[in-house]
């Protein structure tokens, strides 16, 4: 038998941003719907404040979910679908407009109460969803990949809508995305998903710095990774370690090594202009690194030259499967 | 103009190329099914001359008049309207639990069962199969043989002996021409409403369970609302075809006319083609208005 997810285990704090990052297939979703109720572990718990709730269904959980393509009722209206919620929960109709109309004011969509959900763009879809949600007050909201669908500008700018909504709801979030920089700008805590198994739990900034398996450094932002006899040549150890482009600089072939660098010389490929930084592809035995060096004078492709970095800049890795 | 040379003119001219494609379908359509639609239609104001039994072309609503100041013919219409009310609503409600198990449970080779079980039916000659259940259905048929045996012959008779609907036996019954009515129409009802079912997104059926609602409030409220374009398609074929049937009410059930076979006697024996025209009319004007009404129901909102 396949195992979509095997031997997680994680606790979530109470008000806190928790992202769960993957690749597609990695297992986060179905983390996801098990703690919604909308899977059931084939071994296993899940606990909700204190209480084991495997074997609650969804509707008897306090959690709500803001869905990947929205899943808005098409049937009912911008306020109907808000207050869908409170209705199959027997809240008075007067009370039920009054909360639903905060929750759309809270997602800044005042008077949108009356339109269809297919009379709405992408973000202002997003928006009800979240206030679809928000307005039944869960302990624990959960967000599948819920920007995965706007382009990029609506995408940072609910980025910061979200976070600022967390800080003053103090709402549990569960958040998961395959975006390394969505997680990493918004969470507390980060899991980081492959094949079913969590490869690290961390905050963001250890994630970044010190991340423990090849895959993490790889996937959450980009990294070299060296590793069998590269790393054995250059640091004397046959540990894997990864190194984040921005830390390494590039020289002439014949300046000297600085004091506590590494070095490593290879032929330039090419340079991507990225606005902030460029970044530099050089070809090293065979294995293409990058290197987003500061103030470098730009070079043909094709020219040797040297890559080194700090000591302290290198990840340890723990070896397997890379 | 060699062949190349005709693709790439009628590439240039789409709605050319599409107007080609779509004459032949449209003559057939407009010829020989609207044509003959409202052929029938027009030889339902002429009249037939009492005397010479002849029909008389010219426009009048005489035979208009006879239908619908007659007793005997409204009480046709008004018979057929109620058993085709009656299929309807038992057939939506027998096919709702099969076509929501087909359409959101039943997988691979399960689903493909259903399927060819639900349209099997329609494989073997319309004409046996009532037949067939007119000997199901008969004083001494199986079904009573059935009942007799589990000891349910009295219930039997209390049922038959119900006043209107009742009869001496199943077969010579309304009670056994409605039942053989929802058997015949029962696949009609399935087909439109798992189509519908099955584009009900199972994100939304999910959404509903996590904002609280119990699987009997889901039902209610999400699935069944979006699959009523279905059940509406489903109730258009079950309504129409209850309408326009003249062969089962003739071979089992009770003696009273429907309206297909008031069709099928007056064009036939009785040559009077202007009453059998106005009689086709009559559930013409029924699923107008049965249509009118789903739509005013908000059946159609979903589409």
């Amino acid at each position: 038998m396949t195992r979509a997810v095997d031997d997680v285990s994680l606790a979530i704090a109470p008000g806190e941003f928790f992202s769960m990052l993957g690749p597609s297939g990695s297992g986060k979703t179905t983390c996801l719907r098990l703690i919604a109720g909308f899977e059931a572990p084939d071994a296993g718990e899940v606990w909700l404040e204190g209480r084991d709730v495997s074997a609650v269904p969804p509707y008897e959980r306090d959690v709500n979910t803001v869905f990947q393509d929205y899943a808005l009722f098409p049937h009912m209206n911008v306020a109907q679908n808000v207050a869908y919620g409170m209705r199959v929960r027997g809240v008075a109709p007067a009370e039920r407009a009054q909360r639903a109309a905060e929750a759309l004011a809270l997602v800044k969509l005042e008077g949108f109460g009356e339109r269809r959900p297919n009379q709405l763009s992408g973000g202002q879809k997003q928006r009800v969803a979240l206030a679809r949600a928000l307005v039944n007050r869960p302990r624990v909201l959960l967000l599948d990949e819920p920007l995965g669908a706007l382009d990029l500008k609506l995408r940072e700018e609910m980025q910061l809508e979200l976070k600022s909504l967390q800080r003053r709801l103090g709402i549990t979030f569960v958040y998961v995305t395959h975006d390394q920089g969505e997680a990493l700008s918004m969470s507390d805590r980060v899991a980081v998903f492959d094949r079913g198994r969590i490869e690290q739990l961390a905050a963001p900034q250890e994630l970044y710095l010190r991340p423990r398996t090849a895959f993490v450094a790889r996937f959450v932002g980009s990294s070299n990774v060296f590793e069998g006899a590269l790393a054995e040549r250059l640091a004397g150890s046959p540990v894997p370690f990864a190194v984040r482009p921005e830390r390494i600089q590039v020289q002439a072939p014949a300046d000297p090594v600085p004091e506590a660098y590494l070095a490593c010389e290879g032929t330039l490929l090419d340079v991507q202009f990225h606005g902030a930084t460029s970044r530099w592809q050089v070809d090293v035995d065979g294995r293409v690194l990058a290197a987003e060096p500061r103030d470098a004078a730009p070079v043909a492709a094709g020219t040797r030259l040297r890559l080194v970095w700090p000591r302290a800049a290198m990840a340890p890795l723990e070896p397997g499967a890379a | 103009m060699s062949h190349g040379a005709l693709g790439g003119f009628l590439h240039r001219r789409p709605s050319l190329n599409l107007f080609l494609l779509l004459v032949p379908p449209l003559l057939w359509f407009g010829t020989v099914y609207l044509g003959s639609l409202f052929a029938l239609l027009a030889q339902s104001f002429y009249a037939i001359d009492e005397f010479t039994a002849k029909i008389v072309r010219e426009p009048t609503l005489a035979t208009y008049r006879q239908l619908l100041t007659q007793p005997a013919n409204l009480d046709i219409v008004l018979r057929t309207l109620v058993m085709a009310i009656a299929v309807t609503v038992a057939s939506a409600i027998v096919a709702f639990p099969i076509a929501h198990y087909m359409a959101r449970h039943a997988r691979g080779r399960t689903k493909a069962l259903f399927y060819v079980a639900v349209m099997l039916p329609m494989w073997t000659s319309y004409l046996v199969k009532v037949y067939a259940w007119r000997l199901i259905l008969a004083k001494q048929g199986i079904l009573s043989w059935v009942l007799g045996t589990l000891g349910l012959q009295g219930a039997l008779d209390a049922l038959l002996a119900t006043p209107a609907i009742g009869g001496p036996s199943l077969s010579s019954s309304y009670i056994g021409m409605f039942i053989v009515f929802v058997y015949m129409w029962l696949p009609f009802m399935i087909l439109p409403l798992t189509a519908a079912l099955e584009r009900v997104p199972a994100s939304l059926v999910q959404a509903a369970a996590d904002l609280g609602a119990t699987p009997a409030q889901t039902l209610r409220q999400v699935v069944l609302p979006l699959a009523l374009p279905g059940l509406a398609a489903g109730s258009v074929f079950t309504f129409s075809l209850t309408l326009g049937d003249y062969i089962i009410p003739s071979v089992v059930g009770a003696p009273g006319y429907f309206i297909g076979m008031m069709v099928y006697q007056q064009q036939g024996t009785a040559g009077n083609i202007p009453l059998a025209a106005a009689f086709s009319v009559v559930p013409i004007v029924l699923i107008a208005i049965y249509l009118a009404l789903a739509k005013r129901l908000g059946a159609f909102d979903a589409l």
